[in-house]
């Protein structure tokens, strides 16, 4: 008797039967119930079946390339840990990137991976719900295995172990735990844009390659492993979000205009993310890969505007905020670490003022700038150190209703004034960092006016630490920041003199001399 | 006219509506062309406070770390509540200086135009 052989199945069958071949209409409620998410923004989709899968991955072959690359990585960081390599960063200012980056970015990869969970419940069409599940494991991923690559800096050194209850705290994290919060709590079709478009396709790469080479350049094989191993999965979620805009632009004429106001609104937001991220590549990296102006000539004005050439045919224009990034480039880092240097008291990491080499090289990167408006005060504020006055303003900040940034930006073509911006709604005064903020602020202001602005949640009471009698007759708001910050104080202050330093110092001596 | 779509009926509350702040109220200040302070500070006080206090304890307290404020000529600094003009009365409370809740004063300081002249 003839045995009859099944006919081994083709990739494009496997992933048919696999993803969308899994998916079903429902029958005891209407699928417009089961799925209300995604008509209520007023996106039109007419045909989910016309969603190109941007990769056609099914769920064994990913667990398949993950797992290797999982074993490759740990098999790294294992290597790096055991044989002392945090002794061989260039030098131990470099840790203050880690405790910046790694003690903020694990938080939002956390607040990523809850988003495409709503996303693969929310979409009603089984391409993206596939796709967006995938991007939600990744996500999760990359939330731990940050974690795993600090965890080891953290025996070592000062202030990394308190990231996770600071993230809904701590003042400078307010504008990336706004940035998911604002995401997270849009529609479906919003969150692809702010997430898989904006953040991913047009400012991931600044993000993420400045970091690893940065991490790199400077001897911190572990970083430079745990980004390269989630960098491989961008380059998916970039073609998740692009594919995504480009689904909405095609299904109805309607959906432009919206999703034209999205892409402005996810560019700026994201632009005023960044500005912590340039200013690590300009005054926390010892060796320095590029400066940021120049990463964001090669990434956003040189790849951003090749991208939206390419979109002009669905008739989606550059960003409205575009121009004001081109003129900032040359001024938001060294405005950033002003804002940080100036409170040693108030973050877990260390900041201090670039010797005169690392001030040579920020005037050769930023001609027009450098010298005429950040050296001067620089130079006057090292001479301050120096004869044992070092800067410490000891206020609370004012911030932007929107970003959360502090309000330190300036005027745009004046780089000498202040930028502030006022709305009025129900007769309270709403402030701004710009005309991009005000006019997401004006939009959606039933949004914004339940912003979470730390200084003024100390102010209300709100930011005690365990056990604090708020009712108390002496009872003053903000006494006692440092244990509701649970800040280490070892943490604190300049570099020089800190703990970190003489540590670094000590031990590195011990591995290379007898 | 609000673009805010939603599923359900949304009203919320500003989170710094005054009455969050127990009889007080907001106030920010900055010294214009004194970048150096990255950005105005906030203080939450009783709108009865007077205004000489403002200068004489939290401005002085902040922003004596500069070398320009020494060199101040306070008959000649030019005040602004937002980007509205005005003279404040030293004297007077906030509230009888027309300073309402989340008011930003600004104040520059002709010829004195931080470090080196660099607005910082």
């Amino acid at each position: 008797m003839d045995m009859k052989v099944a006919k081994k199945l083709g990739l494009k069958e496997r992933y048919a039967l696999m993803t969308r071949d899994l998916a079903w209409d429902t029958t005891y409620q209407p699928m417009d119930k089961v799925f209300p998410q995604t008509t209520y923004e007023g996106i039109k989709i007419h045909d989910w079946d016309k969603w190109e899968d941007p990769f056609r991955l099914t769920m064994d072959a990913y667990w398949k390339y993950q797992s290797e690359k999982e074993r490759k990585l740990y098999a790294i960081l294992d290597g790096f840990n055991q044989n002392n390599g945090h002794l061989s960063v260039t030098d131990a200012r470099y840790i203050n990137v880690l405790k910046l980056f790694l003690g903020s970015t694990p938080p939002l990869e956390l607040m990523a991976a809850r988003g495409f969970s709503m996303m693969g419940r929310q979409m009603n069409g089984a391409g993206p719900r596939v796709a967006c599940q995938m991007q939600a494991v990744d996500e999760y991923r990359h939330f731990q295995t940050q974690i795993h690559s600090i965890s080891n800096y953290n025996k070592y050194y000062n202030g990394m172990d308190e990231f996770a209850h600071q993230q809904s705290r701590m003042w400078y994290l307010s504008d990336g735990k706004s940035f998911f919060d604002d995401a997270i709590t849009a529609g479906p079709f919003e969150f692809m844009v702010a997430i898989g478009f904006a953040f991913e396709y047009v400012l991931t790469n600044i993000l993420f390659v400045p970091f690893i080479s940065g991490a790199a350049y400077n001897g911190d094989m572990a970083a430079m492993t745990v980004g390269f191993s989630a960098q491989s999965d961008e380059a998916r979620h970039m073609t998740l979000g692009l594919e995504c805009i480009k689904f909405m632009l095609e299904q109805d004429p309607d959906n432009l205009p919206i999703v034209q106001r999205w892409i402005d609104k996810w560019t700026w937001r994201g632009t005023r993310k960044l500005a912590s991220v340039g200013m690590m590549m300009d005054y926390m990296l010892p060796k320095r890969i590029m400066s940021f102006k120049e990463a964001w000539e090669m990434y956003v004005e040189e790849n951003g505007g090749a991208l939206f050439k390419d979109l002009a045919r669905y008739g989606i224009t550059i960003p409205k905020c575009f121009g004001q990034t081109i003129e900032e480039k040359e001024h938001v880092t060294h405005q950033s670490w002003i804002g940080f240097y100036m409170k040693p008291q108030a973050t877990p990491f260390h900041t201090w003022i670039p010797t005169p080499d690392e001030m040579d090289w920020l005037s050769e990167k930023y001609p027009n700038t450098f010298d005429k408006y950040y050296r001067p005060v620089l130079e006057h504020l090292d001479a301050q150190e120096k004869a044992g006055n070092r800067f410490d303003n000891k206020t609370a900040p004012m911030n932007c209703q929107v970003c959360v940034s502090t309000m330190k930006f300036n005027e745009p073509g004046d780089p000498m004034e202040m930028c502030f911006r006022e709305s009025i709604y129900q007769g309270e005064k709403f402030h701004t960092c710009s005309d991009h903020c005000k006019e997401i602020f004006d939009n959606e202001p039933e949004k914004y006016i339940q912003t979470f602005i730390s200084s003024h949640q100390v102010l209300q009471g709100n930011c005690e630490p365990d056990g604090t009698d708020v009712n108390a007759a002496d009872f003053k708001p903000g006494q006692n920041m440092l244990d509701y910050w649970k800040l280490d104080k070892r943490a604190l202050g300049d570099f020089n003199g800190s703990d970190d330093q003489k540590n670094f110092a000590a031990w590195r001596e011990q591995a290379t001399k007898n | 006219m609000t673009m805010l779509k939603t599923l359900a009926p949304y009203e919320f509350k500003s989170r710094d509506a005054v009455e969050n702040y127990k009889g007080r109220q907001l106030l920010y200040v900055n010294w214009e062309r004194h970048r150096m302070f990255s950005r105005p500070f906030v203080l939450a006080l009783p709108p009865e406070t007077p205004f000489s206090v403002i200068i004489d304890q939290y401005m002085t307290e902040c922003f004596s770390y500069h070398p320009d404020w020494k060199q101040i000529d306070w008959n000649t600094v030019v005040w602004q509540n937002g980007n509205t003009p005005f003279t404040p009365d030293r004297n007077k409370s906030l509230k009888d200086n027309g300073i309402g809740h989340k008011d930003l004063i600004r104040f520059r300081t002709p010829g004195l135009d931080g470090i080196a002249g660099t607005g910082y």
